[in-house]
């Protein structure tokens, strides 16, 4: 004999016609698509397009980002509005522990992969993840360092990092061309490839990079692309044959 | 001091009979009684400059600093007592960063110079606090170009060229109204301030003392740090020549 077991109740936020907005956040609503990131001799490497997606609805927006002046780079696909608030938080954390602490100390890359990963945790513990992959990057003491955390708060480091559909369309070709010298044009190839292919991409870029030699970030660059062959395609799109 | 025994100068919350807030006039004294602290606004930037009297030869060469980091575009430079003016900018830094919580940009030197000087205008009303002993000094480069200034024990607050406060700010507001400071270089400013701080010390009263300087510029990128060691050791070496020259 024990206790009778408790008999269901549904969840009352759930089974209201009003979405409480504590649950608001759970979805993505406005996205950005890949992020690709490699490291090299030098360095590491991001790129991403500037496209937000509301839905299919297009809107611009830098999608990499630069903590100053400890120099992490970081790019995010997922959630844009979240990409946004820690763009704000990574400030906020870094304006208390360097700027204002004055004490010399900086935050390398590791640091931040590891305060990212503890605030993913966080947020996934209240069933409000934030929802997006960060990859990001960074060199200091000589060693280049490159970070992944994701909205379950799964962290890794490998030698090359891609979200969305560059996973599955990119990942293997940065693999194979890993190291390689001409890094830049690499990663244009495979924003090629996936702008040919990702609908909720475009043709808009950016380019971020980070060396000894300090952070870089390009301004919005232009993919050429080559839509010919598109005439030769059957079975999609308005051609009645 | 006619106004000690008469019983009006025991609390902040008492009027002197001619109008007067003695405990706040004390708190000035002990801002005259500290090192002197200076700040220049010129044509693209913000110096800030103190001299910090070293009052035992047992403490590590660049302890208890007085210019402090608010933002990371905003600097302040207190003169009078060291906590008081460390209090402060703890404060100051909180203000800032509600400021970007709320507004999403950067704080302006101007609204962070106003909440401090309600602060500080607080603690002269009650006869339970005393007031600050210490004016402040506080410097950026914001969305409005240069900004500079002054908060003083009162909780009043003034935007300068060029401020001077501590023992020696009469001699330093002289030297600064001798420049054109509008038509300075933040650079062509630190020498100025290095020569001010070595001019107004006397070493005949006190032996030693630390010239702290800090600048906020297009050569620091609108960011609020130490000047450079080298540039330091430059400007306080030409501010020797010149005090040579001067006597």
């Amino acid at each position: 004999m024990g206790m009778p077991p408790t008999p269901y109740t549904p969840d009352p936020r759930r089974s209201q016609a009003w979405i409480p907005f504590n649950t608001r956040s759970e979805q993505p609503i406005v996205t950005g698509t890949s992020v690709l990131a490699l490291t090299y001799k030098d360095g590491i490497m991001l790129a991403g397009d500037n496209l937000a997606s509301y839905g299919s609805l297009a809107c611009s927006a830098p999608r990499l980002s630069v903590t100053i002046p400890s120099y992490t780079i970081f790019g995010a696909s997922g959630n844009m509005s979240d990409f946004q608030y820690l763009q704000h938080d990574l400030d906020n954390l870094i304006i208390q522990e360097e700027v204002t602490a004055q004490d010399g100390h900086q935050l390398g890359p590791k640091q931040i992969h590891k305060y990212l990963s503890q605030v993913f945790y966080a947020r996934r513990s209240k069933m409000d993840s934030l929802w997006k992959s960060v990859l990001g990057g960074g060199f200091k003491d000589g060693k280049r360092f490159l970070l992944f955390v994701d909205l379950l708060s799964v962290t890794y480091t490998v030698l090359t990092l891609a979200t969305c559909y560059g996973v599955y369309i990119a990942q293997p070709l940065l693999r194979k061309a890993f190291e390689g010298s001409e890094v830049r044009k690499i990663k244009e190839d495979w924003l090629h490839v996936l702008f040919y292919r990702d609908p909720r991409s475009t043709n808009q870029y950016q380019i971020t990079t980070i060396s000894a030699a300090g952070p870089t970030i390009s301004p919005s660059l232009k993919l050429e692309t080559e839509w010919s062959f598109a005439e030769s395609i059957r079975g999609y799109g308005p051609q009645t044959q | 001091m006619t106004s000690i025994g008469t019983g009006y100068d025991l609390s902040a919350s008492t009027y002197s009979p001619d109008g007067r807030i003695f405990q706040v006039e004390y708190a000035n004294k002990a801002v005259e009684n500290s090192g002197t602290a200076i700040g220049l606004r010129v044509k693209d930037g913000i110096v800030l400059a103190v001299e910090k009297l070293v009052h035992s030869k047992l403490l590590v060469p660049g302890a208890n600093r007085r210019i402090q980091t608010i933002d990371r575009h905003i600097g302040l430079a207190t003169s009078g007592l060291l906590a008081d003016g460390r209090h402060l900018a703890n404060l100051a830094r909180h203000e800032a960063s509600n400021f970007r919580e709320q507004y999403r940009a950067p704080p302006t030197v101007k609204n962070l110079a106003e909440r401090i000087g309600q602060y500080v205008q607080v603690y002269t009303l009650y006869s339970s606090v005393r007031p600050f002993g210490i004016s402040t000094i506080i410097g950026s480069v914001d969305k409005d170009g240069p900004g500079l200034f002054v908060i003083e024990p009162s909780g009043v607050f003034y935007g300068y060229h060029g401020a001077a406060v501590g023992k020696g700010r009469q001699l330093a507001k002289n030297e600064l109204e001798k420049l054109k400071l509008p038509e300075l270089t933040t650079r062509e400013a630190v020498f100025e301030a290095a020569r001010i701080i070595y001019l107004v010390h006397d070493d005949a009263k006190e032996k030693e003392f630390e010239l702290e300087m800090s600048w906020i510029g297009d050569e620091t990128n609108g960011r609020h740090v130490p000047v450079p060691k080298d540039l330091l050791d430059e400007a306080e070496q030409k501010a020797k020549e010149a005090l040579e020259n001067f006597e």
